[in-house]
């Protein structure tokens, strides 16, 4: 694509761009620049006894495997919405597509909340639980079902629009010429939206991985058991141990540069998934 | 541009597909925001509502959607400089700095937290200064500004991009031919077609504004009344053993977040209405 | 299978790729974990007793082992105190608590988790270390704060946490309301002098290692209310000559609560742990940790083994003047009392 030609006086384009690089260095260079430099700040050995530390490295651990649950069954559960809401059109579609974009909106900590009353020992269920030595919050599962919660819109988010907008025409023909269900969909479907899908999955694990609320009201804090490299971060810098926590943090932080080069790569090729 | 339409006779999958869907809705997001509703609903009415209107409640509700509604308003201004700038004019870098834009959505908010406090705190890179201009930012609700108007960015500019990529620039010059100033073609012709999606843009970033804890909590100093925003409100009163109070704010931020969705498809689908 | 099908495999690929590794690092870490046999128990402590209960934990595992041949990794949580009670309320599986109030362990035996009558279960009120309130100023005294009055004067800028959520500064509130009435002014000036007080108040922050971070590493405020433990703490982390230690004439005796919970211990088999760790703060090595860490030792002895002087404070205790615990926080700290009625007429 050519550059549009512009129609601004090269003062005011010069200006524009001026601002731009301004607000972007201001609001977003900066603090990247930061984190790595309060992460170095004692040197390449204190930032690799951080990040080493048993401590964190349980923390890395559990965030990893919190995020290995959530994300495929966000992807799984995305796919089936986008099959149901972006081929078919029924009564109640728009409030079903609403219903899953709510998680997005809603405040981290009345998710954590949420899950806080429905397993806490003081509800029925948590009540019966508890009685079954079963743990869910203050433990790993409500870390887990937090982050399910904190992700779920991500990937049927990209896959609906994209499904719908794609129409059901090359899902008819394969019909036709024979195919069943599972064949029409790996051959037909899911070749259509694979950019797209990867995209919402890129999403759903940046997010899965860094989420914080949530997660800190069902998480109990126990150092070496139920804190995740966000929370560690928070731990540390309450221990006045502000390199060790930015150590941590830098972590997060490729993760995050991770999930942004992957994400400006394929929103590139989700494009040419719309028609 | 195609729509699907119902053909059950020759997709199929739809009934399982939804079971699915339902099923995972229900579990995951449904079921636990009505038990919210319903232990929020275990007093009367009037206690519901005077656990929502003490001081220090309508203070974090006031500063919540106030901070998060001016911290949009700049996030949409910044959204269309950034939004121009990286659509309308090429140099170089802008590519990196086009990916950059994503690194408040990408980073986790205790990450934010802790980096933002830190640069804007009186002994910080950026605090000093400013501190030395007499504008403390950290600690203040200037500073939870800060913090959202870095969250709301990409909100904001992501939103804004496909619609400035599609403007045909045929039109300006079309306005221009016709004697229109640069300034009017802009405020008549590209102005109202951006509008749309602008608001949109923004409602997201108000959205998440008004439920953020992680970026905020480290930089806004929790003073009742000046500081303390809504969704920390519901931690501390959990933490005080009121979990009537907590669930009664967390219904009415439950709500807003709901509305604001209502907001959010009405004004998606005038974006669509208005690019056809 | 298409061109198209085989360029979606290589990231799939690779995604399926890394979630292997990260299985089989976490079969890896489980199977470590079980291969010798022993006991862990969780304590869900309050906020400064980090680097207190990380010498104790390492001392007391040592001890255990010595004695009954098990080995113990005592867990730990730290937070603000309430928050930690709620936390074990809603069903934190900790073993023992050890917070900042007798208050928050209360509320434990309200709900069943702890038996009632706790307190007597252990010497010294279930408190094996005591400590007290004192200021940590900006080196120099620059604003000359020397005592409880001195805060409650136009200019000043007080840090201290939120008494709603956390035990320490509801032990400064106390502190600054009872120094009043101890100093014979009565009710009247001991609310005006609090409420001066948190006129003056810049940030409250959740939890006293958050006031701590916000006065001696983001240089805000001209004195931090905080623990005696903590102020050293503070003192020993920011290096000396930046901040310093004013203790005021009289103070509360802090008493800071330890407690095995019941229905945990019960449930989990690990009461004789449990017990013998609370047990061992009692014992020699455990009361000179304490006073390394500068909490006052119930044993006098422990502070002179530990190398530790505690100046003298005029003391006074929550249940002389406040009638015990739970009148306190209901008369100031419960919705709608004296603490919340300050913050709404300022």
């Amino acid at each position: 694509m050519s550059a549009p030609r512009s129609r601004e006086p090269r003062a005011v384009r010069l200006v524009l761009i001026g601002l731009a690089l301004a607000a972007i260095g201001l609001f977003l260079l900066v603090p990247l620049a930061a984190v790595f430099v309060e992460a170095f700040r004692h040197g390449t050995g204190a930032w690799l006894a951080a990040v080493s530390d048993p401590d964190a490295r349980h923390a890395v651990k559990l965030t990893l495997l919190v995020a290995a649950i959530a994300v495929p069954v966000n992807a799984a559960f995305g796919l089936a919405a986008g099959w149901a809401l972006g081929k078919f059109r029924f009564p109640g579609r728009n409030l079903v597509l609403t219903l899953i974009d709510l998680p997005f909106a809603v405040s981290p900590i009345v998710a954590g909340l949420v899950f806080v009353l429905v397993f806490g020992r003081s509800s029925l269920l948590g009540g019966w639980l508890a009685g079954h030595g079963i743990e869910v919050v203050f433990a790993v599962p409500g870390i887990v079902l937090a982050t399910v919660f904190v992700t779920f819109p991500f990937v049927a988010r990209e896959l609906v629009p994209l499904m719908q907008s794609q129409g059901t025409d090359e899902e008819e023909a394969a019909r036709v010429l024979g195919a069943g269900f599972f064949k029409t969909f790996l051959r037909v479907t899911l070749p259509n939206v694979k950019w797209a899908l990867l995209y919402g999955i890129v999403l759903c694990t940046a997010r899965a991985v860094g989420e914080f609320g949530a997660v800190s009201v069902v998480s109990g804090h126990v150092r070496g058991a139920t804190n995740t490299l966000p929370l560690h971060v928070e731990t540390l810098y309450n221990e006045y141990a502000t390199q060790g926590a930015f150590a941590a943090a830098s972590l997060l932080t490729l993760v995050a540069l991770a999930a942004m080069l992957a994400k400006a790569f394929l929103s590139r090729h989700a494009g040419e998934e719309a028609p | 541009m195609r729509t699907a339409r119902v053909t059950p006779s020759l997709l199929p999958g739809f009934g399982p597909a939804l079971g699915v869907t339902l099923l995972g809705l229900s579990l995951v997001v449904l079921a636990p925001l009505a038990t919210l509703l319903a232990t929020s609903l275990r007093g009367s009415p009037a206690e519901f509502l005077a656990a929502v209107t003490t001081p220090r409640v309508l203070a974090a509700l006031k500063l919540s959607f106030l901070l998060s509604l001016g911290a949009a308003a700049v996030s949409a201004l910044l959204g269309l400089l950034l939004g121009w700038v990286l659509v309308r004019y090429r140099f170089p870098g802008r590519r990196v700095l086009d990916a950059l834009i994503d690194l408040p959505f990408a980073l986790p908010t205790a990450v934010a937290g802790i980096t933002l406090t830190t640069l804007y705190a009186p002994n910080g890179w950026l605090g000093k200064p400013l501190a030395a201009l007499g504008v403390p930012v950290a600690f203040t609700p200037l500073g939870i500004g800060v913090a959202l108007v870095f969250l709301g960015i990409p909100f904001t500019v992501r939103t804004l991009q496909p619609v400035l990529a599609s403007l045909d620039p045929e039109v300006e010059d079309a306005a221009a031919s016709l004697g229109a100033t640069r300034v009017e073609t802009v405020r008549r012709v590209l102005f109202p077609e951006v509008l749309p999606s602008l608001l949109t843009g923004a409602t997201l970033a108000f959205a998440r504004g008004l439920g953020e804890y992680g970026s905020v909590v480290f930089i806004s100093g929790n003073m009742p009344m000046k500081t303390e925003i809504a969704p920390l409100l519901v931690m501390t009163k959990l933490e005080q053993y009121d979990v009537a109070g907590a669930t009664a704010l967390a219904v009415v931020l439950l709500v807003s977040s709901f509305l604001l969705l209502l907001v959010l498809n009405r004004l998606e689908a005038w974006a669509e209405g208005r690019r056809r | 299978m298409t061109v198209q099908g085989r360029r979606l495999l290589r990231p799939a690929g690779a995604l399926a790729a890394a979630v292997a590794v990260l299985l089989a690092i976490h079969a890896a870490s489980g199977r470590a974990a079980d291969a010798p046999p022993s006991v862990e128990i969780l304590n869900a402590s309050y906020d400064p007793t980090r680097e207190l209960y990380r010498d104790v934990n390492a001392a007391f595992t040592k001890a255990y082992r010595e004695r009954t041949g098990t080995s113990v990794t005592v867990r730990m949580s730290h937070g603000g105190s309430g928050k930690q009670a709620r936390a074990v309320l809603d069903g934190l599986q900790a073993d023992v608590v050890t917070l900042a109030l007798a208050y928050d362990v209360d509320v434990l035996a309200d709900r069943g988790l702890v038996r009632p009558g706790w307190q007597a279960r252990l010497p010294h009120n279930s408190t094996p270390y005591t400590s007290t309130i004192v200021f940590l100023v900006r080196s120099g005294n620059p604003k000359r704060i020397l005592d409880w009055a001195d805060l409650a004067r136009p200019g000043i800028s007080v840090v201290t946490p939120n008494p709603k959520t956390s035990g320490g500064a509801r032990w400064n509130y106390l502190a600054a309301w009872g120094s009043s009435l101890t100093a014979g002014k009565g009710e009247a000036a001991a609310r005006e002098l609090v409420a001066g007080l948190f006129r003056n108040v810049a940030v409250l922050d959740t939890g006293a290692r958050g006031s701590t971070t916000t006065f001696v590493q983001r240089g805000l405020g001209d004195v931090l209310l905080a623990w005696e433990n903590e102020a050293h703490l503070a003192l020993a982390e920011s290096g000396r000559g930046r901040v310093e230690i004013v203790v005021p004439k009289s103070s509360i005796l802090a008493e800071p609560p330890v407690a095995v919970v019941d229905a945990v211990v019960d449930r989990r088999g690990t009461r004789a742990v449990a017990e013998a760790y609370l047990r061992f703060l009692y014992s020699p090595e455990g009361q000179a940790l304490a006073a390394k860490h500068h909490y006052r030792p119930r044993v006098p002895e422990a502070a002179a083994q530990a190398g530790r002087t505690f100046p003298a404070v005029a003391t006074f205790t929550v249940d002389r003047l406040f009638g015990g615990w739970r009148a306190a926080q209901k008369k100031h700290f419960d919705d709608g009392g004296v603490f919340d009625s300050l913050f709404v007429n300022r």
